[in-house]
């Protein structure tokens, strides 16, 4: 037993480390570079690049390109994989009110840096501020959820707004100091990724690895965390313990974030990713993957583009490029997609008409048969034709919905036309609809028998479950009934 | 020292609080509080198209060009919410967050010949508010301050006349449904009331003041009362308070640590934080101080019976 958890821990610490080296061997191309070349993206490009720029960008050939493209396609990975947490948790908001609140901190880290001297625009310093006051923002909010009545969004949004406002009245103080114009500072709020240096990429991919890390490595807790928190607790696990890790990790996403594409933009990042992969499956590690590698395009392609067109800010971009993504998977994606749902509930819907037509035609060759034998139940049932009014009146059936119905059943080669107006059953629908007929009513007994329902009330409660009965459900219920005849009375009465 | 000048701008500051404060409280108890702060970043690719065609900062187009893209925030949140059977969180996230990319590119490509400074939508000049002033009935009063009134007026009128469906479609809209009050409209109402007063108050004022006077108010006064009425009165009670207070502490407070000022609209956001803290800790019926008397009253009650 203990091994067996020894080894599922190493087996998961090794997919930790292969994804972090993965993501330090994405880096090490730009570290080979030369480091000379640090002016601003922005300023390069002309109004429609030519070929070989485009190549030059597509393949990170130039040593800018490649910093800013291979960190935003980093940070889109560590944030794919936080904010699908965040977003089972059903708390995608975090990353907004978080990235609001790490705004008095920037202010106070540089008001301190400026009067310890020099400029205050030293980067670990305020992005240690940003980590503090937006750790703060997050205490504040869980407590606030936990003391009071008032739910999560109040909180979230009560703690940016306040925050938001604090960082702004400190900025309107600090802008005043003599030592330092803090006019960089507003670069947070809209990101400044074309003019990243060496230093920010190593920091924002080392943070990217160690994020992604552990969001690997705790998968298992986080899980139980996001389905079931208080599951979780009452197992043994920490799991406040477990939460405030989580936020950790969007605390972590969302201040390297602030540095590459800005306060508001990181949002998207924590959210659009996650939200576009839950289209392309239903399972958690999947969803991940796909979540981290939409991070990684957009960052990818949003940091190419605006490398290649003048003017077009980076971050701005990338949120576009995972909009876009996210469009396509919400209508193409065949899982969970619009165009999917949508195409699988008309499948459905056109069954359940089918069924119903087949079943109505069977009823109604009943009764007539009932009728010939003078109400002997046992005699074989015949196929004669019948008339649409017959069948309009077994149903509440629209007439042209119930043209319809006839039409593709009879393209389908269930049903014919017996002349003068008249529908007969084919051989195969009058099988089809011998079989629809018996498992409705296999299932009528199995209600009245098992689930107490009143004979009278067993038709529309059968008629919700028996089009999704498959052929081992409806063995299951022959051996539960211990009926085996080919015909089974109805146990109501059939109007 | 305080002059007309602060008087008006603490005025101005407490018309736009209050008229936030009315349909905040609609927004707590419909749980959509974040969809002031949505609203307010999402309308920037409406300022810039009305700016791109108009090609003039004159307000009414800049008004109704942001009216109309808060409006259709609300409207996109619900269908990729609905549509895409999304999380309503996280679809709010992404519409707001795509609607201000677009607005920034526009910013941006159209920059060389604009002065249109996305720092002004979030933290407004409320200090200026005062030096633009329209004449109403004879008197000199700060153009924010009427437009303001107005909107606080509007939306007074609106909840007034609405009190009753709004109430039942916050508490329960199934039933309000039921009742023939559709509460899709009364949605898309109050949607409308929070975009149009946030896009009247950023301009003055910035929008900074207006996410924080949605919710903060409504959430201390939910925290002090379970009656509608007296929660929409203490929520505007607490925004006038914040105002008033928040203008004073912007001049009075960075004095203590060697500045000179700072912007009043970042202090009024900060002291409805300092009011929901006073209220969170001394709420006379769930504050936590009360709650800590009543927990050690009741584990000296148990040490005593353990005794006797």
């Amino acid at each position: 037993m203990r091994r067996v958890r020894t080894e599922l821990w190493l087996r998961r610490w090794l997919v930790g480390i292969v994804v972090c080296l993965g993501c330090l061997a994405a880096g090490s191309p730009a570290n080979a570079a030369d480091f000379d070349r640090q002016q601003s993206l922005a300023l390069t490009g002309v109004e429609w690049p030519a070929p070989e720029e485009v190549w030059e960008v597509v393949a990170l050939k130039n040593y800018n390109t490649r910093l800013v493209v291979l960190s935003t396609a980093l940070l889109g990975v560590a944030a794919g994989l936080v904010g699908s947490f965040l977003l089972l948790r059903k708390r995608s908001l975090m990353g907004d009110a978080l990235s609001h609140a790490t705004l008095p901190g920037i202010g106070i880290a540089f008001a301190i840096g400026a009067s310890l001297g020099g400029t205050g625009k030293s980067l670990p310093l305020l992005l240690a501020g940003a980590t503090v006051s937006g750790v703060i923002g997050v205490l504040v909010m869980l407590a606030i959820r936990n003391s009071t009545r008032l739910r999560d969004d109040v909180a979230m949004g009560l703690v940016l707004s306040v925050f938001f406002g604090i960082g702004v009245a400190i900025l309107g103080m600090v802008q005043t100091m003599p030592q330092a114009s803090a006019a960089g500072l507003e670069s947070f709020i809209y990101g400044k990724t074309a003019s990243m240096v060496k230093s920010d990429f190593f920091f924002i991919a080392s943070v990217a690895a160690v994020s992604a890390l552990i969001a690997v490595v705790f998968f298992k807790e986080f899980t139980l965390l996001c389905f079931d928190d208080d599951y979780a607790a009452s197992q043994g696990w920490p799991a406040f313990g477990l939460d405030l890790l989580l936020l950790g990790l969007v605390t972590a996403v969302t201040v390297i974030g602030l540095q590459a594409v800005g306060l508001i933009l990181v949002i998207a990042f924590l959210i659009t990713p996650p939200t576009a992969a839950r289209f392309w499956t239903e399972r958690l590690p999947k969803m991940m993957g796909i979540s981290a590698f939409i991070g990684a395009l957009s960052g990818w392609l949003g940091a190419s583009l605006s490398a290649l067109l003048p003017r077009l800010p980076a971050g701005a971009v990338i949120v576009l490029v995972a909009a876009s993504l996210f469009v396509i998977s919400m209508f193409f994606a065949p899982a969970r997609g619009v165009i999917g749902r949508w195409l699988r509930h008309r499948r459905l819907r056109k069954k359940v008409n089918r069924q119903h037509l087949l079943r109505a035609a069977y009823e109604l060759l009943e009764a007539r048969t009932r009728q010939n034998g003078n109400g002997k139940r046992e005699m074989p049932i015949i196929n004669v034709p019948f008339s649409r009014a017959d069948l309009q009146s077994k149903r509440t059936w629209s007439p042209r919905e119930l043209a319809r119905i006839v039409r593709s059943e009879i393209a389908m080669g269930h049903l014919e036309d017996a002349g003068e107006g008249r529908l007969r059953l084919s051989e195969e629908g009058f099988g089809e609809a011998a079989r629809i007929t018996r498992n409705h009513r296999l299932w009528e007994v199995y209600l009245v028998k098992h689930a107490d329902i009143a004979p009278s009330h067993v038709d529309r409660d059968a008629d919700m479950v028996e089009h999704i009965l498959e052929a081992d459900l409806v063995r299951r219920l022959e051996e539960e009934l211990r009926d085996r005849d080919a015909w089974i009375p109805s146990p109501h009465l059939i109007q | 020292m305080w002059t007309s000048f602060d008087t008006w701008i603490v005025v101005t500051a407490a018309l736009c609080a209050v008229a936030c404060a009315l349909p905040g409280c609609f927004l707590v108890l419909r749980k959509m509080s974040m969809m002031g702060d949505a609203i307010s970043h999402a309308v920037l690719p409406g300022l810039a198209v009305a700016f791109l065609i108009t090609g003039t900062r004159a307000s009414s187009a800049m008004f109704l060009g942001a009216a109309i893209v808060g409006i259709l925030t609300a409207i996109f949140t619900q269908w990729v919410s609905k549509v895409g059977n999304v999380d309503r969180g996280a679809a709010m996230g992404i519409v707001f967050t795509t609607l201000f990319a677009v607005g920034l590119l526009l910013i941006v490509r159209a920059a060389d010949n604009v002065d249109l400074d996305p720092g002004c939508v979030l933290y407004g000049a409320i200090e200026l508010t005062p030096l633009d002033v329209v004449k109403v009935g004879g008197f000199d009063i700060p153009r924010a301050a009427a437009v303001l009134g107005t909107v606080l007026l509007i939306n007074f009128g609106i909840i007034a006349a609405l009190f009753k469906e709004m109430r039942l479609s916050a508490f329960d809209p199934a039933l309000a449904d039921t009742l023939g009050f559709s509460s899709r409209f009364l949605h898309y109402l109050l949607m409308t009331m929070v975009a149009v007063t946030t896009v009247a108050s950023f301009e003055a004022v910035g929008s900074i003041i207006v996410i924080a006077m949605l919710i903060v108010p409504a959430a201390t006064a939910l925290l002090l009362t379970r009656r509608l009425i007296p929660m929409i009165a203490i929520a505007v009670g607490v925004a006038v308070i914040a105002a008033v207070l928040g203008h004073a502490s912007a001049l009075t407070v960075p004095k203590w640590f060697g500045f000179d000022t700072t912007t009043s609209s970042g202090m009024m956001a900060a002291m409805t934080g300092l009011l929901f803290g006073l209220a969170w800790l001394f709420s006379p019926s769930e504050g936590l101080v009360i709650r800590w008397l009543i927990q050690r009253r009741g584990s000296d009650g148990l040490h005593e019976g353990a005794s006797n």
